[in-house]
């Protein structure tokens, strides 16, 4: 016989990053909210990042729209709980290797331009100003001054601990094993392998496994595990300042490719070692260490910072990122039931897309007009397969 | 020189770990027409059991630090033998930090030398593992104090270094080394005011017919026992260390008496003097390389985390072996005994029927031991709100508190990731106990630990090489 509660407005299915601030959000707005997770907070993806907080590798569009609009919002989060996430503005550093490389980043940063993105060129022989360990043969750079970074586990436990004090309950250790419907479709609330939650809406937070949720629910939601890992550096002092990564990162990011591909991305933490990424893949759930993923990362680190060949390599993060095909996210009600809600689906941009993804879920649950237009974040927007 | 993994030819069976399991698998897989490597991070055979003195100090007699010291010499002989013959590679100063699945077999990927200069990888049909076990620690207030030492450390520090962490020394903790360890100090000069331990011994003597069927353990023990009895040792039963003392270094420590439940009992309290403290609460397997592969695992009677072998030793990895203490904390003559065995099985080849007698008694005896020494749940009743819990990144009991009842924390992973505790040098094989149990989830699950050790990024970055012949 499964536990019954008293009925909720929302539950949130997912502890991650992107549950977190749904919660954060729908609980600031007055809602009843339970957030339930089968493992610990920030078990899934949001546990194995960096924290980026980007906008310097998103083209205009809707994704660069949500991002300007999550720094903001991690901004004010910031002002109570910048120290708690171990938040820092410390901006973005975009090199490249080529006089071609750097016409391309010019071209890029002036679209970005025209949307709010603020980039400064850097010329070759600045660039040691910003970064002192950076190897001279680079052609140039371009300096993002918004870009920031949080620890993301710290980022979600916070947000969730606020959430908690405005109301919210979180359930951990619980599979959600049914999405309950009315007869005309409508959500009912959820139950789990222990209990019976009753709401009126259903957010779908679920990261890697939120095409699941969604079927649970009877929609299809194609979410995919894109695999990456990241190299963590022995605690080291602060030799890199800003985020750092090399021009082709941008086109890894939106490619569509299933073979492996790396591109450096590297950057110091608060707590002392250097994050060496980023490693893409499609290859299911397999956790198996990749020899060769490992092996590139570290040689693009120490070509882009040579410094780094003389540390030591403690261990790996390796960390499923949950895409859609066309790299958007899933944000917003479902058309096809009413009270399903999906917040997943953000790639390797979840943790600085959080905060306008659970500001945007929170407006369409209390019946306001959501900031930004959701309808190129439709989840229907998907052929079923 | 080979300078790459398809110019050396591949090893039928790689051996990680030259203690006692190790060198007699690796001795029986030659035996049996094997074509072995042996690989260990020492430059030398024996492991943490076998420890050798340090060159230098022409030490004479390790035999008299040593218990089987001869059932060494013998496998060294044999090792020995067999390297002339080239059919067995000592690989020593080897520290594998990774295990490879390829097509056919494994890439052992190793770092080399003291400085982790170098890289390698070795290529090999199947994998044996025997990596032995690590020190488990409970920490309590004091326990980073100059002075306070691992029990295991105080046995390492004599057989290697002939040197004595202190004069007056403190054994304390749960299980059959401290015995051993307060034997060995004693025997070589120090004062043992006490040895402290938390349990009551009882778990043997419920069932002593598993006890009787191993009679070389009641010489061991009685051995023990005699020494310990000769210098007036006290033991005292159901007690723990709960604080030691100083500000430079121990002074003393403050021992409590216990209840069934590990608890301390308020008013017990009682001061001795001492200059140093060896602490151990027993051994955890070392079995990251055999985790992150994702072998199955079990957890022992003694709350340790353990790989799941099959009678011939098989992990549930296809081609991974593992022999001794990573098949659950045993001892030296057991883990001979799984060598043994699982060098047979590798070999197809069917073991002596007494071979297989003996292993199963002496791991029927290894699970009793196990059981009595188990901690119980009661000991972080002697931890304060500052007590360091991760030595590494000087993490305290508080903030793991905080993470456990503010921020959502259950398990040890989540800890890890909210506190840093876990994330330093020693990669949580220290404070991994303790935090499991804080995080409330009772004992710890199975380390995972995709580099076994740390590796220098120049090796990663460069390409793979192929290990010399050793």
């Amino acid at each position: 016989m499964l536990k019954t509660e008293p009925p909720l407005d929302v539950v949130v299915v997912g502890a991650g990053v992107v549950g977190a601030a749904c919660a954060y959000y729908a609980a600031r707005a007055g809602l009843a909210v339970t957030v339930v997770d089968r493992g610990p907070v920030a078990g899934g993806t949001t546990g194995a990042g960096e924290g980026n907080l980007l906008v310097s590798d998103k083209e205009p569009g809707p994704e660069l729209d949500l991002a300007l609009l999550s720094l903001r919002l991690w901004r004010e989060l910031a002002d109570d709980l910048g120290a708690a996430m171990e938040y820092e503005p410390k901006g973005g550093v975009v090199v490249s290797s080529t006089p071609a490389g750097q016409e391309a980043l010019r071209a890029f940063a002036a679209q970005q331009a025209a949307v709010g993105v603020v980039a400064e060129e850097i010329p070759a022989e600045r660039l040691q100003e910003l970064e002192p360990h950076l190897s001279p043969r680079m052609a140039g750079g371009f300096h993002y001054p918004q870009d920031a970074q949080v620890q993301p586990a710290l980022a979600a436990a916070h947000l969730l601990r606020e959430a908690r004090r405005l109301g919210a309950k979180l359930i951990t250790g619980e599979t959600v094993r049914a999405v309950r419907r009315r007869p005309d479709g409508a959500v009912l609330g959820v139950e789990t392998d222990r209990r019976r939650l009753d709401a009126p809406a259903v957010v779908n937070a679920a990261g890697t496994w939120g095409g699941e949720l969604a079927g649970l629910a009877g929609v299809h939601l194609p979410v995919l595990p894109r695999r990456g890992f990241v190299l963590v550096t022995e605690p080291l002092p602060r030799i890199i300042r800003h985020k750092v990564y090399a021009a082709d990162y941008v086109a890894d990011v939106a490619s569509g490719s299933a073979g492996l591909q790396t591109s450096a991305v590297i950057e110091g933490t608060p707590g002392g070692p250097v994050l060496i990424g980023a490693s893409r893949e499609r290859v299911g759930f397999d956790r198996t260490l990749s020899q060769e993923a490992l092996h590139r990362l570290a040689a693009q680190a120490a070509e882009l910072f040579p410094v780094l060949a003389d540390v030591t390599v403690m261990r790996v993060y390796r960390g499923f990122r949950p895409y859609l095909p066309d790299h958007l996210p899933a944000i917003g009600a479902d058309p096809r039931v009413p009270g399903l809600y999906h917040a997943c689906g953000h790639e390797g941009a979840g943790i600085g897309l959080a905060p306008a993804t659970g500001l945007l879920i929170a407006e369409q649950l209390t019946g306001k007009q959501p900031e930004l237009d959701l309808v190129p974040f439709r989840a229907d927007r998907f052929p079923a397969a | 020189m080979p300078t790459s993994p398809s110019d050396v030819p591949r090893y039928d069976l790689a051996v990680i770990g030259a203690g006692p399991a190790g060198l007699a698998a690796a001795v029986t897989a030659a035996d049996l027409g094997l074509r072995c490597a042996l690989l260990d991070a020492g430059r030398q055979t024996g492991g943490q059991y076998y420890r050798h003195p340090a060159p230098g100090l022409g030490a004479a007699r390790p035999d008299r630090l040593h218990h089987g010291w001869s059932a060494y010499t013998g496998l060294a002989d044999r090792l020995a033998a067999h390297e002339r013959a080239g059919r067995v590679g000592f690989l020593g100063g080897h520290q594998v930090w990774a295990l490879e699945r390829t097509g056919d077999g494994y890439a052992v990927h190793v770092t080399l030398g003291p400085e982790a200069a170098d890289r390698a990888t070795v290529p090999a049909a199947a994998v044996l593992l025997a990596t032995g076990a690590y020190e488990r620690q409970l920490p309590f207030p004091g326990w980073t104090l100059p002075g306070v030492v691992t029990a295991g450390g105080a046995q390492a520090m004599l057989k290697a270094g002939l040197v004595l962490p202190g004069r007056r020394i403190v054994v304390a903790g749960s299980g059959p080394l401290l015995l051993a360890a307060a034997s060995s100090l004693v025997t070589a000069g120090a004062e043992v005011p006490a040895v402290v331990e938390a349990t009551a011994y009882l778990g043997y003597a419920r069932r002593p017919g598993v006890l009787a069927a191993v009679p070389a353990k009641l010489v061991e023990g009685a051995g023990h026992g005699s020494a310990l009895l000769r210098h007036r040792v006290r033991l005292r039963l159901r007690s723990a260390v709960v604080e030691a003392h100083g500000t430079d270094r121990v002074t003393a420590v403050t021992v409590a008496r216990l209840d069934a439940d590990w608890r301390p009992v308020p008013g017990t309290e009682r001061r001795i003097d001492c200059d140093a403290l060896a602490v151990g609460h027993g051994l955890l397997p070392q079995i990251e390389l055999a985790t992150e592969l994702g072998a199955a695992t079990r957890t022992g009677p003694d709350g340790a985390v353990a790989l799941q072998v099959d009678a011939r030793m098989l992990t549930t990895v296809p081609g991974l072996w593992s022999a001794g203490e990573t098949n659950g904390v045993g001892g030296a003559d057991l883990a001979i005994a799984e060598g043994e065995l699982a060098a047979h099985a590798v070999a197809d080849r069917a073991p002596r029927p007494a071979l297989v007698r003996r292993r199963a008694r002496l791991r029927a005896f290894a699970e009793l031991m196990a059981a009595a020494h188990r901690p119980g749940p009661g000991w972080t009743g002697w931890l304060r709100p500052d007590t360091d819990v991760c030595r590494c990144e000087e993490v305290p009991v508080a903030r793991i508190r905080e993470a456990v009842e503010e921020l959502g924390a259950g398990d040890p992973r989540t800890v890890k990731l909210l506190t840093r505790a876990g994330m330093g040098w020693c990669q949580g094989r220290m404070c991994g106990p303790a935090v499991a149990w804080l995080a409330g989830s009772g004992e710890p699950g199975p380390d995972r630990r995709p580099f076994a050790c740390p590796v220098p990024l120049s090796q990663l970055a460069a390409e793979q090489r192929a290990a010399a012949e050793g």
